[in-house]
């Protein structure tokens, strides 16, 4: 009995630990990725975004586009002669998820990361990726913190770019005097931009009359701050928030009967797609995207239809920041002629040279294309537009 | 082996040395190269959720209340230990600094422990329950509005935004509302963690053969009979539910100085993950705490071993919960695995197991 209990005791730790090296091995060949492994060289490339809980819209957008822009890369001879594998792992927009992504990548052999795409589990992952000088370039990972390695690049704008832009755009043209702000102070990238949002204010002249929080818990009825931003007679409200949020405020505004201005940041792209959704509300509502699915230009128009036709679904900017990633990797490992024989380490710094020289024309990336500074950071020019008739429509 | 040991003794020793064999396996394996990344970098997580759902044990299983709230003592731990962290970065031995932090994390949070449990002790069951829960949430929500900066005059908070701080020229903003603490420095290791874990056993396993163990035992099992003979219910039940605290407090510090960046997210902190330890707790066995350990360490391995399925991992992961669930617990489940024991293979046949009651 006693020798019994124990002998099973030490069976179950030793069963215990083999579990976990035997199906830590077997995750190594449990994964496999797009392209044909027919013993060639390939060019492995890891994705970490979330696929399944609440953030699981701008994890498979960017899946998704990932997907496209490595097929039509592939279908394009590949980057420099070799082609292209992409393993896609969930992080659930969870920080922790989101390193054991990142190792289970490690694990498969990925030699360069577009990833991930939202931006707490990013800071996580760059600084993991750091200790490996992995060459990472995040779509969407939109918070100061995320590019604070020198391995680590973007390509959305920052959110104090957004709310440095967004107040400039209005003061310089004059829009309002009197500014509202709806935020959620629950969300880095909302309160991110308003807070450099509320800084840039002061040196414009209007004058922020309202600003009103809202958290995650309480995203259905805004009753409390729309009443709030109409006493304080603000004719502009400015929605740093995603557009499920913002489709809710406009509706809301539009019954109690008050009707300012009101200007949104990337966020709000997409507003136009959500179900049960009068469009009409949306009517004259500005905001500032890189990104606008039913923009006129030839690039924008194939991806917008290649990317419904596969997947049914118009993109959003999440997928247009990855499509563009996958070009710029593409682009900065061309230009330093990187190829996949060589280690992980070397292929960054390689990367790290190549990002700083190239110009990207991606979807996101306005007239002037894309280049970046070593520090990490996008050089792009915010487009905005207004919303008439159902569809955008650049300003001036 | 004659008796010089209780039976007690015995089990607890055991349970010790699986922790410790588990220990020196694992390192055999990181040493020799053999264990994969993604198992090299669950090292830490897993020890943090024994370590949670160890302390929730006490909790549910010792005092017998049920608490949904533990999370939020974790997030206290985690912020406080970061914010230890932050401030002192440089000042002294990263060493010493961690020990500090982990020390501070479980003092903090067995602090808030006592203040939470004065108003929510006086409540027995589900009540207790919802409480919890509610204190839990209020924990995570003021931690995703609370600003702290530092700047030469000291220390500046603020419950708005960050422009309410006004920071100096020289400030730096600690916690920053809903973006947390990010740059964290990663002290956590494997070691550290395993270290932890056998502290918290050894709280624990002590305190439940102790005079005070006893006790609380006794208010679980009939709260009037313990009252009737002189046990002081308020005060160990707060003792119990302090103690547990303090504990999810230092599991915090080592999830706080295992990642780079902290965010009070309903994901990590929320009433998830709360209900995540709960089932921990209850998978393993209500009051068992081996149970606890291996429960612990199996679900937080399944989602990540179950990555080569893709998009069913998680439909995967909840259908073999409730299997295991099951085949742990159901009555039936429970006279198979007796008539199929390993104890009856060996050809002891005494009475069958049982543990976990």
């Amino acid at each position: 009995m006693k020798n019994g209990k124990k002998i099973l005791s030490v069976l179950l730790a030793g069963a215990m630990v083999l579990g976990m090296a035997g199906c830590g091995n077997s995750s190594n060949s449990g994964t496999s990725g797009s392209a044909s492994g027919s013993g060639e060289a390939t060019f492995k490339i890891g994705g970490i975004g979330p696929i399944t809980g609440a953030a699981a819209v701008y994890g498979q957008a960017v899946k998704n586009a990932t997907e496209l822009a490595i097929d039509e890369i592939n279908a394009a001879g590949g980057i420099n002669g070799y082609q292209v594998e992409l393993n896609y792992q969930d992080d659930e927009h969870d920080a922790e998820k989101s390193v054991n992504a990142y190792n289970t990548l490690k694990d498969w052999g990925m030699q360069a990361l577009l990833g991930t795409v939202t931006s707490t589990p990013c800071i996580a992952v760059a600084n993991e990726a750091a200790a490996d000088n992995m060459f990472m370039l995040t779509p969407s990972g939109s918070a100061v913190e995320c590019v604070a390695n020198d391995n680590v690049f973007r390509v959305c704008f920052s959110d104090p770019n957004q709310g440095l832009a967004s107040a400039q755009y209005i003061g310089e043209n004059k829009l309002a005097t009197k500014v509202a702000v709806i935020y959620d102070s629950s969300d880095v990238y909302s309160s991110g931009i308003y807070e450099k949002f509320a800084e840039e204010a002061k040196n414009q002249d209007f004058e922020i009359v309202a600003a009103e929080a809202f958290t995650a818990d309480n995203n259905k009825d805004f009753s409390t701050q729309i009443q709030k931003a109409k006493d304080a007679g603000a004719d502009l409200v400015f929605l740093p928030i995603y557009y499920t949020e913002a489709s809710l405020i406009l509706d809301q505004a539009n019954k109690t009967g008050y009707a300012p201005k009101f200007f949104g940041c990337d966020g709000m792209d997409g507003i136009l797609s959500v179900e049960n959704f009068d469009t009409s509300l949306a009517e004259g509502v500005m905001l500032l995207t890189p990104f606008a699915a039913d923009a006129e230009d030839e690039a924008t128009q194939n991806f917008v239809s290649t990317f419904k036709e596969k997947y049914g679904d118009t993109p959003n900017q999440f997928a247009a920041d990855a499509y563009d990633g996958m070009y710029a990797i593409k682009a900065a490992f061309e230009a330093e002629k990187v190829t996949p024989d060589m280690s992980v380490s070397d292929i960054c710094e390689a990367a790290k040279t190549g990002m700083t020289s190239i110009t990207v024309n991606g979807l996101t990336a306005g007239e002037d294309g894309i280049t970046w500074t070593a520090d990490g950071e996008p050089n792009k020019s915010p487009k905005a537009v207004v919303i008439t008739d159902g569809a955008y429509k650049a300003m001036q | 082996m004659k008796k010089k040991m209780s039976k007690t003794t015995k089990n607890n020793f055991i349970t010790y040395a699986m922790v410790i064999i588990a220990y020196v396996i694992v390192q055999a394996l990181v040493l020799s190269g053999s264990l994969s990344s993604l198992m090299q970098g669950l090292l830490v997580p897993l020890c943090i959720y024994v370590i949670l759902a160890l302390s929730l044990n006490l909790t549910v299983g010792v005092l017998g209340e049920l608490s949904l709230g533990h999370a939020g003592f974790m997030c206290i731990g985690a912020f406080t230990g970061a914010f230890f962290s932050k401030c002192t970065q440089g000042a002294m031995p990263d060493g010493l600094r961690f020990f500090l932090a982990i020390v501070l994390g479980a003092a903090v949070a067995a602090f808030f422990g006592i203040l939470i449990g004065i108003p929510v002790l006086r409540l027995r069951g589900d009540y207790l329950a919802i409480v919890t829960l509610a204190f839990g949430e209020i924990i995570k929500n003021v931690m995703n509005v609370l600003f702290i900066g530092k700047d030469s005059a000291g220390f500046h908070f603020s419950l708005k935004d960050q422009m309410s701080l006004n920071l100096g020229t020289d400030g730096v903003v600690i916690i920053k509302g809903a973006q947390g603490i990010s740059g964290t420095p990663k002290n956590s290791t494997f070691t550290i963690g395993v270290i932890m874990v056998l502290i918290t056993l050894f709280v624990i396993l002590n305190l439940m053969n102790s005079r005070t163990g006893r006790a609380v035992m006794a208010i679980r099992d009939n709260r009037i009979a313990a009252e009737s003979v002189g046990i002081s219910i308020t005060k160990y039940k707060l003792l119990a539910f302090s103690v547990s605290a303090s504990l999810a407090g230092i599991a915090g510090v080592l999830y706080a100085h295992n990642l780079a960046t902290l965010t009070a997210l309903p994901k990590n902190f929320g009433y998830n993950m709360s209900i995540m330890i709960l089932v921990f707790v209850v998978l393993g066995g209500i009051g068992n705490m081996r149970g606890s350990i291996i429960a612990a360490v199996l679900l937080t391995l399944l989602p990540e071993l179950l990555r080569g399925l893709n998009d069913y991992r998680m439909l995967i992961y909840a259908i073999v919960l409730i299997v295991m669930m099951l085949f742990n617990w159901s009555p039936k489940a429970q006279d198979w695995k007796a008539r199929h024991s390993l104890k009856r293979m060996f050809g002891k046949k005494e009475q069958t197991a049982k543990e976990g009651n």
